[in-house]
């Protein structure tokens, strides 16, 4: 095993809707245990690329692979191997916070024992052992996050998808959450996250900044803000988004 | 005034852009009487009669080369006794059976008097009807013979029974009850949808911050359905005359007068449905489950109400579409007046005006 | 008079209360900023002031007009433009936008001088459906929407939420331009970094008020001196940071974490010495100014400990 191992490899990556290229040809690597950032203006690609690599969609063509897994061949068992969470559909709000927990779990094939055990281990850790039996409609938006996110690595997986998962957030919940993701990447786990919050790229390893369906520049943050002779990572979005053309 | 066009001609824009809504609209109407109208109008050719009795009865044997030498029906087979039949119509060997009295012509010379028993199979009420017909004309033609070489009286008058379904339809009755069924279905669900939709879309908001009045909302929503539901009215009506041969005996002002007043209250229930509902989905079932269900059950298009339990009669009575249908049917088909309907015409116009003032009341200003 | 004036309104929806004795008064022709999180009673207050909700106690007028009495009389004179993005996905930019203008009772071209800068931008895709339109013209659609009838008051709910930076640049230079005509703005966002682009601002959290005033202000009352400190490895720092006792709170903001002291306690030279002396490496410990981030996180704290 090479000292940089990629989980994520991505090879000329494309996707077509008719005659429009949601994302051209996009190559790039993720490292095994990074915090992978995911930037791009609205409409730039992000989600469609982000589908593919979930496994949610095909490519028109190019290729690569998620965990080892081939985004063409082996959607299914990227699915099983991937933790994911957005900010528009995490949880079940009609069902308790156990309830949902015991959903997921089963979903991604854990024993009951497993469910129970994990279970209790995730609601300590996140001080919420009094709220298992509160449903999740009823948890403040902060809450809710730091369950949605702590369920999405339920079955363990190697790496985790975030798409926005701070929109909204007030200020210190949206800290408290990225403490959470670093602590996991801690762990070894590999995040992959897309945000609108320009500070939040900061805390990434590295971030790659989507502009008309192709990455425009991916690097460590110090080394992009050194090579567009820029203070905040804001600056460098704007510098590189305004090169858009398409609407 | 001029917001009140332009408002309407947004509703069209909406209806015409969503292809498919508008291809069920006004398709639907058409898809169903031809439906149903098939079920009614389906020539009979070479339906297959059984014979029960003893074909060595002279009188028996007459009658039986009678049936078969008549275009459109052909003896299938001949059975001592009647349980066969069942076995046949169930492995749909055979449309009708016509089961004769034992000793038939003794009885027919001796007592002046025998009895002919026709078994349809009810489960195709309307080709049995047809069938049964053909095969009564047939043995009253016999009889008629008979009776005109000063013969013996045939007193056979033929005893009709269906198997599987007592309560025959009769074919006329669909024409009104699908009239019923889908101008209830494009006013009240369309009507329903389409506010429910703004409401879920966010635009209610903005309308309801705009200087237009709610009441302006609410008949700009309904024109639109109103003009559709029309369109449709004429197509059923042509069809069913043109196509089905259903008679149009009544006055057509009068029927369209009736029909107004009924797509009024059905426009009256999709507001109610739109008052209660937050998403489209809850719109869709009320009108679905809570709205057709019933009007197909009690107004009288699938079972009769009058062998209904008397507490589901009473229930019937607050379906406006029974009240509509039982006009339909007596102006269309019987051919009468106002002066015979003005009951079930008082009844449809409270329910609307109830219905309407209700409705327009619920309806919110604000959120 | 204020353009727009709230005394100690209050709003319940069932056992959750969305805002607790709110009170405001907005001059004419500021840009006012409503900032908070998700859930801090924004929208609410927006749809009482533009007269779709009714407060349960209290009393708010718009232009001078009560919310609740003369609700039809407001409805002429303000444009709203809601949170979600609310126009006819079906009809196309220039049908929406003919709509919107004929339901206030004027038309495109009479108003179009008010709308000329926004609408020239989406003018090449007028007969787009607006269902197809990318995010940052939605927006704009929506704004000439609300445009469209020449409002005195502009009520914009989280106008930016869910665009990306540079939309949400173009979005503020618009209003900029629209304040200029003498309209009254008020906007909200969960994005505290807007918060220094408005006139004024209050600060909201579970439905109280917890500062209002100009950015500037705000940003001067914070009550502690700031350090910004940076250094690798990030988040271990950050962990250490916490840790020490006579630091009061931590915060990561991008590339620098946060550390607030209280004055007199410990200088920057001392915590970079410290940091040094843990075996961290490139540290960089220096005095910084507040931003509008920092004093929200100050005062909801204050706000917590205080109920």
């Amino acid at each position: 095993m090479n000292e940089t191992e990629n989980i994520i490899i991505v090879d000329k990556l494309t996707k077509k809707f008719g005659d429009f290229t949601a994302v051209d040809h996009i190559s790039f690597e993720v490292h095994r245990g990074e915090i992978f950032g995911f930037l791009g203006a609205n409409g730039a690609g992000k989600t469609t690329a982000m589908k593919i690599l979930c496994g949610l969609s095909l490519p028109t063509s190019g290729g690569g692979t998620v965990n080892g897994y081939d985004l063409c061949r082996e959607q299914e068992k990227i699915k099983r191997h991937i933790g994911y969470m957005s900010q528009k559909f995490s949880l079940y709000a009609d069902l308790k916070v156990w309830e949902n927990i015991r959903l997921f779990g089963g979903i991604y094939g854990l024993s009951g024992k497993r469910i129970r055990q994990k279970s209790d281990e995730m609601l300590h850790y996140l001080n919420m052992t009094d709220l298992r039996d509160e449903l999740v409609g009823d948890l403040p938006l902060g809450w809710k996050q730091k369950l949605a996110f702590s369920i999405a690595l339920i079955h363990q997986p190697a790496i985790v998808f975030l798409d926005e998962p701070t929109g909204g957030v007030d200020p210190e919940t949206r800290r408290l959450f990225w403490d959470l993701i670093c602590e996991t990447a801690e762990g070894g786990t590999t995040i992959f996250v897309t945000t609108h919050y320009m500070d939040e790229a900061e805390y990434c390893d590295r971030v790659s900044i989507m502009v008309d369906g192709v990455i425009a520049d991916l690097d460590s943050p110090a080394a992009l803000k050194q090579h567009y002779q820029a203070t905040d990572m804001d600056t460098v979005f704007r510098k590189l988004a305004y090169q858009a053309k398409r609407e | 005034m001029k917001e009140f066009f332009s408002f309407i001609r947004k509703e069209f824009r909406h209806i015409f852009r969503d292809r498919r809504t508008i291809l069920i609209v006004l398709v639907m109407p058409i898809v169903q009487i031809i439906l149903f109208g098939f079920a009614v109008s389906t020539e009979v050719h070479d339906a297959r009669v059984d014979i029960v009795g003893d074909t060595g009865d002279p009188s028996v044997r007459q009658m039986v080369e009678r049936i078969d030498r008549n275009p459109y029906l052909n003896v299938a087979a001949v059975y001592e006794s009647v349980t066969e039949v069942a076995e046949r119509f169930r492995a749909g060997k055979s449309d009708v059976a016509v089961c004769f009295e034992r000793d038939f012509d003794e009885r027919l010379h001796h007592y002046g008097k025998a009895s002919v028993r026709v078994l349809g199979d009810g489960s195709d009420p309307n080709t049995a009807q047809m069938i049964v017909n053909y095969v009564n004309g047939v043995l009253s033609a016999v009889q008629g013979d008979l009776s005109a070489t000063g013969g013996p009286q045939m007193a056979s008058s033929p005893h009709v029974q269906y198997m599987y379904n007592p309560a025959v339809l009769s074919s006329y009755n669909f024409v009104p009850g699908v009239m019923g069924l889908i101008l209830m279905l494009v006013c009240s669900m369309m009507t329903a949808i389409s506010i429910v939709r703004e409401k879920e879309s966010g635009t209610m908001e903005l309308l309801l911050v705009s200087p237009i009045r709610p009441m302006g909302v609410i008949i700009s929503k309904a024109i639109p359905y109103l003009a559709l539901s029309l369109v449709n009215l004429v197509t059923i009506l042509l069809l069913s005359r043109f196509v089905l041969g259903v008679p149009l005996r009544g006055s057509l002002f009068l029927l369209s007068v009736v029909s107004v007043l009924f797509i009024l209250a059905s426009l009256g229930i999709g507001l109610l449905i739109s008052v209660i509902s937050s998403t489209q989905k809850t719109a869709l079932l009320i009108s679905g489950m809570g709205l057709t269900m019933p009007t197909m059950i009690f107004s009288g298009i699938i079972f009769p109400c009058e062998s209904m339990p008397v507490i589901l009669q009473y229930v019937s009575d607050i379906i406006p579409a029974k009240w509509y249908i039982i006009m339909v049917k007596k102006v269309m088909i019987e051919g009468v007046g106002f002066g015979y309907i003005y009951p079930e015409f008082l009844i449809l116009l409270l329910m609307t005006v109830f219905l309407l003032v209700v409705s327009v009341r619920l309806f919110k200003r604000r959120l | 008079m204020g353009a727009i004036e709230v005394e100690n309104v209050s709003k319940r929806y069932g056992n959750c209360q969305a805002l607790e004795q709110v009170s405001l008064d907005i001059q004419a022709g500021e840009i006012y900023g409503l900032i908070g999180p998700d859930g801090a009673g924004k929208t609410t207050l927006f749809r009482i002031l533009v007269t779709l909700l009714l407060p349960d106690n209290g009393s708010a007028r718009v232009e001078g007009l009560d919310v609740v009495k003369d609700f039809m009389a407001i409805r002429r004179h303000i444009g709203y433009m809601p949170g979600r993005f609310s126009l006819y996905q079906d009809l196309t930019v220039a049908e929406n936008l003919d709509f919107f203008a004929t339901m206030f009772g004027t038309t495109i071209t009479e108003n179009y001088e008010n709308i000329r800068e926004i609408y020239s931008q989406i003018e090449p895709f007028r007969d787009r459906r607006a269902g197809k339109l990318s995010g940052g013209m939605k927006q704009k659609l929506a704004l000439c929407c609300a445009l469209v009838h020449r409002p005195s008051v502009l009520f914009l709910d989280e106008p930016t939420t869910g665009v990306d930076a540079v939309s949400r640049k173009d979005f503020w230079n618009m209003l900029y331009r629209i304040r200029e005509s003498g309209v009254t703005i008020l906007v909200s966002t969960p994005y505290m970094d807007e918060a220094s682009l408005c006139d004024r601002i209050s600060l909201i959290q579970k439905g109280h008020l917890i500062e209002t005033g100009t950015p500037a202000a705000i940003v001067a009352q914070y009550p502690h001196r700031l350090f910004g400190v940076s250094g690798k490895p990030a988040y271990p720092l950050l962990k250490f940071l916490r840790r020490c006792p006579d630091l009061l709170r931590c915060f990561s903001f991008g590339s620098e974490h946060h550390v607030a002291v209280e004055p007199g306690t410990i200088s920057p030279e001392q915590l970079q010495a410290r940091i040094q002396a843990e075996g961290f490496s490139d540290v960089v410990v220096r005095e910084i100014e507040p931003n509008i981030e920092d004093c929200f996180m100050e005062l909801a704290k204050e706000e917590r400990q205080e109920s």
